[in-house]
């Protein structure tokens, strides 16, 4: 009976010395270019990023928008996120953070006190980002308004509630790998796919996920339930029910102005989205166009809500 | 007899006129609005784009079009058309009745004007339908649910 008993805590001491292992936040160790970071390339990233659109207070609209004081609820399967400020106030935002801790953030989902990020926080995406443009980013932040807001923590049943879980969520789903593979050098296609799986994060929304939340790669950009819960995200790919009928210039269009081809308009949470894409120099527009263009044609991933 | 008689039908007909006129199907009805809408959208937006060439009977359709939609759409969104039909209508709609109503009246004064200036050239147009589309997205960011 001793025996069984200790041999149930050796059980007991590996398994946790495992899960702590594995689980531990880690940081990439690669070191960042000592250089100054550009305010005016990190505008254009933060735009193709839509930060605003969770960052802002919510229904903030022209300059508000800048005032990243958070405290948006998301509602989501897993439980409550509450967005945190990101707006340079040194107590309740990021103002006392150094460009590492913001790369750290963005690429491995690492705070600055060495804790998980959760993925509603979207650096599974951001992790394709390169270094220079997340130092941008940094510098283009720091020129906003800094908003004094302590944002309450997130609201998550167990075992959601265990941050250190995360890092075996992490092992699976966080790399800097491309979300699919394309056969093509063209220097247009592979700009829009930089934005479109890395700043843009629209496979977040734009791709169904799994039971833990995993990203279906093999569904990229075909669409899903809508996190938010009424309705469905529509599928972006070439697809039939995607965007077959759309032309580059008609997506170009769409981001510009907010009107699909049949001069139905942007709605949802899209139109911010838009509204950010809209203020993009052009040729990102139509890089991101002409990547949605070249991505696999795909069905819809999701089911058709109940009429 | 003839006098009862006849009593019966004016009310027959009474009720047979009700029921014609109140909306037989208000889902149906916002929807047509809607499409002229869209379609109003796509001329001036042709003509934005350069697809269509600039026509002030044009420009003036497609602005009167839209106005007469937003003084008219609000009126067939009631209690008993929340579903069917695969109604895009959000649920916010009712719940949120006076954010709706101030997304129209906007849509109403944004309209009145732009049809009230008449453009006759392509900048004015511009101007004049640009106020007024911003409209679309105005509303469907919070009152309008995509299914498909």
């Amino acid at each position: 009976m001793r025996r069984l008993f200790a041999a149930f805590l050796i059980l007991v001491i590996c398994g946790g010395a495992g899960f702590w292992f594995l689980t531990a936040p880690q940081i990439s160790p690669n070191s960042l270019p000592g250089t100054q970071g550009d305010p005016v390339n990190g505008e254009r990233m933060f735009l193709a990023g839509g930060c605003s659109s969770c960052h802002a207070a919510p229904g903030a609209k022209g300059d508000d928008k800048l005032k990243l004081g958070g405290g948006l609820e998301l509602k989501t399967p897993f439980g409550i996120f509450r967005v945190p400020n990101i707006s340079p106030d040194p107590q309740t935002g990021i103002g006392g953070w150094s460009t590492r801790d913001f790369v750290n953030a963005m690429r491995d989902g690492v705070s600055p006190d060495n804790r998980h990020y959760y993925p509603a926080f979207p650096y599974a995406s951001y992790a394709r980002m390169k270094s220079g443009d997340l130092i941008d980013m940094k510098a283009y932040l720091d020129t906003l308004p800094a908003v004094s807001n302590q944002v309450a923590g997130h609201d998550l049943p167990f075992p959601f509630s265990v941050r250190r879980g995360l890092g075996l969520w992490k092992r699976l789903y966080l790399n800097n790998s491309p979300a699919i593979e394309l056969a093509t050098s063209n220097a247009e296609v592979l700009r829009g796919q930089y934005l479109v799986e890395g700043a843009g994060h629209c496979g977040e929304c734009h791709t169904s996920r799994n039971l833990i939340g995993g990203p279906r790669l093999d569904q990229w950009l075909a669409g899903a339930p809508n996190p938010e819960g009424k309705g469905v995200i529509p599928n972006v790919t070439p697809g039939p029910e995607g965007l077959a009928d759309w032309k580059i210039s008609d997506i170009v269009y769409y981001f510009e102005s907010g009107f699909r081809p049949d001069f139905d308009s942007v709605g949802g949470s899209m139109v911010s989205v838009q509204e950010n894409m809209a203020k993009l120099p052009p040729e990102d527009r139509q890089a991101i166009a002409a990547y949605l263009k070249a991505v696999p044609a795909l069905a819809d991933a999701h089911e058709k809500p109940k009429k | 007899m003839i006098k009862h008689a006849s009593l019966s039908l004016a009310l027959a007909i009474g009720c047979l006129s009700t029921t014609a006129f109140a909306a037989e199907n208000p889902i149906a009805t916002r929807k047509a609005i809607m499409k002229s809408v869209g379609a109003a959208a796509g001329a001036g937006g042709g003509m934005l784009k350069g697809e269509i060439p600039f026509n002030p009977a044009v420009a003036n359709l497609a602005l009167r079009t839209m106005n007469a939609a937003a003084h008219s759409v609000g009126d067939y969104f009631p209690e008993d058309s929340k579903t069917g039909m695969e109604t895009e209508a959000s649920p916010k709609i009712w719940e949120d009745m006076a954010g709706f109503s101030e997304k129209l009246a906007k849509f109403k004064a944004d309209s009145d004007a732009a049809a009230a200036s008449k453009p006759a050239d392509l900048d004015s147009f511009k101007a004049a339908f640009g106020s007024v589309v911003q409209n679309c997205k105005g509303c469907h960011e919070g009152y309008r649910v995509k299914k498909n």
